[in-house]
């Protein structure tokens, strides 16, 4: 048995919307390089909508796929919607993930959430701090 | 498309010699070697003509070899069997070194627990330790010095000839642990003072699940497994005489061609390491000569070592890493972190080992490949775009 998922696999051979926008709307960054990823989302905001998303990722396959994999599922979706995605939902899209590579859809999840704290940060955007709770290191290293 | 293997440390191709012996051994010497009719007898003269030809490789006795089930359990008994005959004279003090094999470092944290205490040599930026630092170490309560002939990850070579001699001056049992050595470099237990050696068949194209612990004649083992007679009281459980047959043969041929396949080896290695050291920030591991000739270990910065092996497995190519995420654990291999490298970098690293059916056709390819990706998982790495907008620092020079 191969260790990841056909759609893993594809999504880490054909990366979507891998990149930077230089003038960015929100730009959210997780994980560290002592941990050995790092996840960067790029975001284009219009009307509350996400209209443009790209993303960096330093790590393995399956970080990579998960980067792929969320910025899909929140190109031209309500900030709502993008808030709303989650780990499980970003795992489940990719046909699972093996128990000790769930972290990399956990950063997939925090980096979506801090460019959209960014956004707001840089709008004056009013927010509930509770629904942005400190990122931490998904893999518990003691960094 | 071509596959290139190029993770021999790991395991090896089981040479032809080998597959003969052993479905020679499987078809004809069915008997258990401890029946006393013919059939029987005849399997335990093709176990000790095995053992024979394997002690006759590293200038041993036949009776000083045991077969074991590999590398692993040979450490595990030789460290258990020099463990027990210091404590019986009060001696509870052993010196190894940091980046060992696990097999060796987790045997030394049970016996920590059990109430020795463990030195663990620094083995530097080049990866290799000196006898003067184990004749340091030395206490009136040592009772055994193991450090590895040549490091499974980074390849460098131990000077095992001088520390045995210490060891020898000192009274102290040696062991060590040529999982990597066996068969690709020349081994002389009595030269080199050897006490203790474990071997393991997979290594040099031989079966896997099959093994050797040498001991010197005077150094009473342990059992690990009881429960019947052979290997002299020493390993209970029937011979496996086919495995053991295989691992002779593979082993006598290994080391008949050993000369000239180092020769190959270290001159494509060379132009390997030539290749890849044109990568920006990226680094050598380990002592650029005293290393296997076919151990090639690099670290790139800004990118993760399992994307590279995913993309590389992709192209043909066949290798390792020593990264967290390749392990299975939190933090990258203990062989890197013990030669000084910080997190960020032993995450990158790429491990090539090469195989005699190598020629410099692999090599450019390797080359090129492995650029390829290290510059396109970098064009996507913001770690990558951190270091070179200086925002982070480098580790390596360009």
């Amino acid at each position: 048995m191969a260790l990841y998922s056909e759609k893993v696999m594809d999504h880490f051979r054909h990366p979507r919307n891998v990149g930077v926008i230089e003038n960015a709307d929100g730009v959210g960054e997780v994980g560290n390089p002592v941990c050995g990823d790092i996840m960067k989302i790029y975001l284009k905001i219009e009307n509350d909508t996400v209209t443009d998303v790209k993303f960096e990722t330093f790590g393995c396959g399956s970080a990579i796929a998960s980067s792929s994999m969320a910025t899909e599922m929140i190109m031209g979706k309500p900030l709502s919607e993008a808030l709303a995605l989650t780990n499980q939902a970003v795992t489940e899209a990719l046909d699972g993930l093996p128990a000790h590579k769930l972290h990399c859809s956990v950063l997939a999840e925090e980096a979506v959430r801090a460019a959209v704290k960014d956004y707001y940060d840089r709008n004056g955007i009013a927010y509930d701090p509770a629904d942005f709770p400190a990122e931490s290191c998904a893999h518990g290293c003691e960094v | 498309m071509k596959r290139i293997y190029a993770d021999n440390a790991a395991t090896t191709p089981v040479s032809e010699t080998a597959i003969r012996e052993m479905v020679r051994c499987m078809r004809e010497v069915y008997g258990n070697p401890s029946s006393l009719y013919e059939i029987g007898q005849q399997a335990k003269e093709e176990l000790e003509k095995a053992r024979a030809q394997i002690a006759a490789c590293f200038g041993a006795q036949p009776r000083e070899i045991i077969f074991t089930s590999g590398g692993s359990e040979a450490d595990n008994q030789a460290l258990r069997s020099a463990a027990a005959l210091g404590a019986r004279k009060g001696k509870k003090h052993i010196i190894s070194t940091a980046f060992e094999h696990h097999a060796v470092l987790h045997t030394l944290r049970a016996l920590q627990r059990e109430g020795f205490e463990v030195t663990l040599l620094d083995v530097h930026e080049n990866g290799i330790v000196t006898a003067e630092e184990v004749a340091a170490a030395l206490r009136p309560d040592t009772c055994l010095v193991s450090v590895m002939f040549a490091n499974n990850e980074i390849g460098t070579i131990q000077p095992v000839e001088e520390i045995g001699a210490v060891c020898r001056r000192a009274g102290v049992l040696f062991h060590t642990d040529a999982v990597q050595a066996a068969g690709h470099l020349a081994i002389d237990v009595g030269r080199m003072n050897i006490d203790l050696m474990a071997v393991s068949a997979h290594k040099f194209h031989g079966p896997k699940g099959v093994g050797i612990l040498y001991a010197r004649r005077g150094v009473a083992l342990t059992p690990l497994i009881e429960g019947g007679a052979q290997e002299r009281g020493k390993r209970a459980g029937t011979e496996n005489v086919p495995a053991a047959a295989g691992m002779a043969a593979a082993l006598r041929e290994t080391c008949e061609k050993r000369e000239e396949t180092a020769a190959h080896l270290t001159a494509l290695r060379d132009r390997l390491i030539e290749g890849l050291s044109r990568i920006p920030y990226a680094q050598l591991n380990g002592d650029r000569e005293r290393r296997l000739p076919g151990n090639v270990s690099f670290c790139f910065e800004g990118i993760e070592g399992e994307s590279l092996l995913l993309l590389l497995d992709d192209r043909g190519i066949c290798a390792s890493s020593g990264s967290a995420c390749t392990s299975g654990s939190l933090d990258p291999s203990h062989v890197l972190l013990a030669i000084g490298r910080p997190h960020e970098v032993a995450h990158g690293s790429l491990r090539l080992t090469l195989g005699a059916e190598w020629d410099g056709d692999d090599v450019e390819t390797v080359i090129r490949e492995v650029s390829g990706v290290v510059a396109y998982l970098r064009g996507m790495s913001p770690f990558w775009r951190d270091l070179t907008t200086g925002k982070r620092p480098h580790v390596f020079e360009k």
